[in-house]
């Protein structure tokens, strides 16, 4: 079952060729993408995305003592570490039974607040926007660039920049000034995270059951100067995008099919409500929904579930054209959740990772990342969900749910409101996400800035509720515990670029079970036991080429846009490795500015 | 009389050739594909004194030409456009070059049959991905300098825990402690999980001027690693070092005092960065609430686990310094009343008893 839906039939004799991009640039970790494109209908047609770097943490954390844990899994990824240590603290709270007190809580969601800002900030500045930069659109598409030159920035008032063009010179690597701003931006904001959590991008001050940071007035107030100080970069990122966004649409007419899929996404829910929240399996439903950022599952623009004990229970760890022996036939470590429901021998709670070294072959074994799914018990299928790249799959999750009401924030069933006070240039400003028509590579790309707003509207709200309890003196952050001799539990979080879950079984106060489940494996996985391609591979395959370069000096800007898209993120694959492969014709390996360094 | 001062006569070259021999043009190939998270290059973006801005467009002084290759900035759009830099290294047609790893470095001989634990692209001839074993032992004896980035290439880090699969090690481990440079540096080693950045940034530079001929080479300590930099234990830089001189030691987290018995190690690591703060001074581990896990020694992470114990050496010298530190402390807390106080003349009587006099003399 492919998830791309048939294209039209007027078709040419296809001119095929091979095409490759390992590494890919400008992500962090190992990833390849391998295609065969069409030339003659100007089309990719095939698809695989494999990563060449094993990692391990779920063989080398047994045994080890589980308070452990989110020190370690931090360490999975060099970008949202502080978002693994989250929600390893939330799966162990569950398992220890605690609840920390409401200021740690929101000392941790102040410190998400500006990782989501600072990553979304670095990587959509200074490494998706290089493919849709002055330098870059020159190389691909020279005509769109002399219309750019044309075509005036409607936002212009809010940004400052008279033409599209002048925003894409804007953005030139290293040398642009909106490229330039971003990075002291992503600065400003790490500093806030630094604040909160101490050290990024390994957190030094969360612990399961609270956290060390020292509630003092200062820190809060260092962190709101500083909010007050990027809020209008974030108002200006919102518009730019927009204004660049809107115009490729319109100057390259069927651009919405470049890395469009079905609307699969999926999205586990951040930022907890210290006044509902208890940890308790229980009452995950009650707890999961009373999140900022309210979870979900959305199928074809349908929310199938906002339950994190269905979430829970769907999720299936599949193999197929991964190297890793079955596990289907060793003793399960949970056979029923808390709640008394049966939880299937393919849940991350059960999974044992066995590994088979093999070769590299598109046509049978290809990645060592294995196949998450989640099954629609409605249909039957387990379907490959992607992230959007983190905030697609958010803001559409929380729009339709209609849960999320707060000064800041509000959530109308068919969009999200964002309110952003006056900022040293721009007045007070109301942004409105609506639910887009596809799920594609712009749409992607354009919910990233509008979250980056999101995330600095619920600051300013747990900036103001934090204070008010400080200056309460309540200021309690930490609560102990004892390390059970048997528990299970399970913690579902957002990272930057999308859904992230730990499932964790201790067995005599060790870990007998630890699975992380990122975004990335999500997103880079490779074609299932039934043939159901990944979301990257999905999404490139069968997405036209609008690149004016031919097969000799072709760039593959657009296939680049729809990875980058994703906010792919290697480190976290986990499982990734990738065995000696077979030799592949690579006719040419695209190149663009071989000297640029 | 005159003399020659003038601000043409400061900037002229150094007439003796020994002064001047430096580098006008120097490439940094950062490889980030050791068993790694990539974290010290994405820490690296937050150093501002300098930042890397300020390094690639040249705004230090004293510096030579630096091109920067690494994955994550590169402005390329990835495979052999981002490569051919190495593949020119590798064939010795192109240099000086710094050779930046990040990551640490599995152990290919435990493999049997055809598997690799890390690549970087393909081998252009047969399509198979190439390790980054073989990048290493291509590179290393051409480049002029080597520099470790992080924890994980330093010493092994995380991804060298017991129970791993990878056999991973440092690339000292890996190239021999008595490896040298073309420059004859050894590995240069900055540890830390990740980077601290501006540590990072400080030792780069420094090789960056003793390249351009104006700097020896950086003073580095017997686990390579920058002395002025790793020469102080955290304790000596902790602002709750005090606390731990009183004997006054936090019994959880909620606590400001010394975090020694919630298990920090700050008094055996070697590690500046709660006098440094983590960026622009701001955050830290224990003098910001985080205990101190040893990221940045060789032992890590095993040595230092489990985190949230009282590490197992500090129960006898926090005893140690228990009596003398209650004394101090109480000595203290009376000189602290005292001070506490305004002194009695201070009032809004009739009387001034400020002790003023008008003609006193010593």
């Amino acid at each position: 079952m492919t998830t791309t839906e048939a294209r039209p039939t007027d078709r040419k004799p296809p001119q095929l060729v091979d095409m490759s991009w390992d590494p890919i640039t400008r992500i962090i970790g190992n990833l390849g993408i391998y295609t065969k494109i069409d030339f003659a209908n100007r089309e990719v047609v095939e698809c695989h995305s494999t990563s060449s770097l094993f990692r391990g943490y779920s063989v080398f954390m047994k045994g080890k003592d589980p308070r452990d844990a989110g020190f370690i899994t931090s360490r999975i990824c060099g970008i949202c570490g502080d978002n693994h240590t989250t929600c390893s603290d939330y799966a162990q709270q569950m398992a220890y039974g605690v609840k920390p007190p409401p200021l740690a809580e929101h000392i941790v969601n102040l410190g998400e607040a500006a990782e989501y800002m600072f990553d979304h900030t670095i990587f959509q500045d200074n490494l998706v926007f290089v493919d849709f930069c002055e330098a870059m659109v020159k190389a691909t598409n020279p005509g769109v660039l002399a219309r750019a030159e044309r075509t005036e920035a409607p936002r212009g008032e809010i940004h400052g920049y008279r033409t599209i063009a002048d925003i894409m010179k804007a953005f030139n690597p290293f040398e642009g000034e909106v490229y330039k701003e971003a990075l002291k931006v992503s600065r400003v904001t790490r500093e806030m995270f630094c604040l909160m959590e101490g050290r990024h991008v390994h957190p030094s001050t969360l612990y399961p059951g609270g956290v060390g940071t020292m509630p003092q007035p200062t820190v809060f107030t260092d962190y709101l100067s500083r909010l007050m100080r990027v809020i209008d970069f974030v108002k200006k990122a919102v518009a730019m995008n927009d204004d660049v966004f809107d115009f490729f649409y319109e100057a390259l007419p069927g651009y919405e099919e470049v890395g469009r899929r079905r609307t699969l996404l999926g999205c586990w829910g951040a930022f907890q409500d210290p006044k509902v929240v208890d940890y308790r399996y229980e009452t995950m439903n009650t707890w999961g929904k009373a999140m900022y950022v309210t979870p979900g599952i959305i199928v074809d623009g349908e929310l199938v579930t906002n339950n994190l004990v269905d979430i829970n229970l769907g999720l299936r760890i599949m193999l197929g054209s991964s190297y890793y022996e079955d596990w289907v036939n060793e003793d399960p470590f949970v056979t029923h959740d808390p709640l008394g429901n049966p939880v299937d021998m393919r849940h991350p709670w059960n999974q044992t990772t066995v590994p088979v070294p093999q070769k590299r072959d598109f046509d049978d074994k290809y990645s060592w990342v294995m196949s998450p799914r989640w099954l629609d018990q409605r249909t039957g299928d387990h379907l490959a969900l992607d992230t959007g790249g983190g905030p697609l799959a958010r803001l559409w999750s929380t729009a339709l749910s209609g849960l999320v009401d707060t000064p800041y924030i509000k959530a109308t069933g068919h969009s999200v409101r964002i309110s952003l006070p006056k900022g040293e240039s721009l007045p007070e400003t109301t942004l409105e996400w609506r639910i887009p028509q596809w799920s594609n590579t712009i749409e992607r790309d354009r919910a990233r800035p509008y979250f980056v707003a999101y995330a600095a509207a619920m600051a300013l709200q747990f900036l103001e509720e934090a204070m008010g309890m400080v200056r309460a003196g309540e200021t309690k952050v930490f609560e102990n515990y004892e390390v059970p001799d048997e528990a299970i539990g399970c913690g579902f979080h957002e990272a930057v670029r999308g859904v992230l879950s730990h499932h964790l079984v201790i067995k005599d106060k060790k870990i007998a079970n630890y699975h992380p489940y990122p975004p990335t494996p999500w997103n880079a996985s490779p074609r299932d036991m039934y043939g159901t391609p990944g979301p990257y591979e999905d999404a490139v395959q069968g997405q036209p080429i609008f690149e004016e370069n031919g097969p000799d000096d072709f760039k593959g800007v657009d296939i680049m846009r729809t990875v980058r898209s994703f906010d792919p993120c290697l480190p976290c694959g986990v499982h990734m490795y990738v065995g000696k492969g077979k030799t592949l014709t690579t006719l040419h390996s695209p190149t663009y500015g071989a000297n640029h360094g | 009389m005159t003399t020659h001062s003038s601000t043409a006569e400061v900037s002229k070259e150094p007439e003796r050739s020994e002064d001047r021999q430096g580098i006008d043009e120097i490439h940094i190939l950062w490889i980030s594909e050791g068993m790694s998270c990539d974290g010290d290059t994405v820490s690296l973006t937050a150093a501002d004194q300098p930042s890397i801005e300020d390094l690639v467009l040249g705004l230090i002084p004293g510096l030579p030409k630096v091109n920067l290759v690494n994955k994550v900035l590169s402005p390329s759009l990835g495979g052999e456009d981002f490569l051919a830099p190495y593949r020119a290294a590798v064939r010795g047609e192109l240099g000086p070059f710094i050779l930046v790893i990040e990551g640490s470095i599995p152990n290919q001989n435990i493999i049997e049959g055809d598997g690799y634990w890390t690549s970087f692209g393909n081998d252009p001839e047969t399509g198979e991905p190439q390790t980054l074993n073989w990048w290493i032992d291509q590179l290393a004896p051409k480049a002029w300098a080597v520099v470790a980035a992080g924890t994980c290439a330093t010493f092994g880090g995380i991804h060298a825990m017991s129970g791993n699969p990878t056999g991973c090690m440092g690339l000292a481990d890996y190239l021999g402690w008595d490896y040298t440079s073309q420059a004859g540096l050894p590995v240069v080693n900055v540890p830390g999980c990740p980077i601290q950045p501006e540590n990072f940034m400080e030792t780069l530079i420094w090789v960056l001027y003793h390249a351009a001929g104006s700097a020896p080479p950086p003073p580095l300590d017997h686990m390579l690693r920058p002395q002025w930099l790793f020469g102080k234990t955290v304790h000596e830089g902790c602002d709750r070092g005090s606390y731990y001189e009183q004997a006054n030691f936090a019994k959880d987290y909620n606590s400001p005092k010394c975090l020694v018995k919630t298990g920090c190690w700050g008094p055996v690591v070697n590690c500046n960065v709660p006098k440094r703060g983590w960026m622009a001074g701001i955050g830290g581990c224990p003098n910001v609430g985080g205990i101190c896990i040893g990221c940045t020694m060789p032992g890590f992470p095993d040595a230092f686990m489990p985190f949230m114990d009282e590490p197992p050496g500090s129960t006898l010298s926090s005893l140690a310094v228990k009596p003398y530190g209650a004394v101090i402390s109480r000595l203290r807390g009376m000189t602290n009343e005292l001070v506490n106080h305004e002194p009695k003349w201070r009032h809004n009587k009739r009387k001034l008893t400020s002790g003023y006099d008008p003609r006193w003399r010593p």
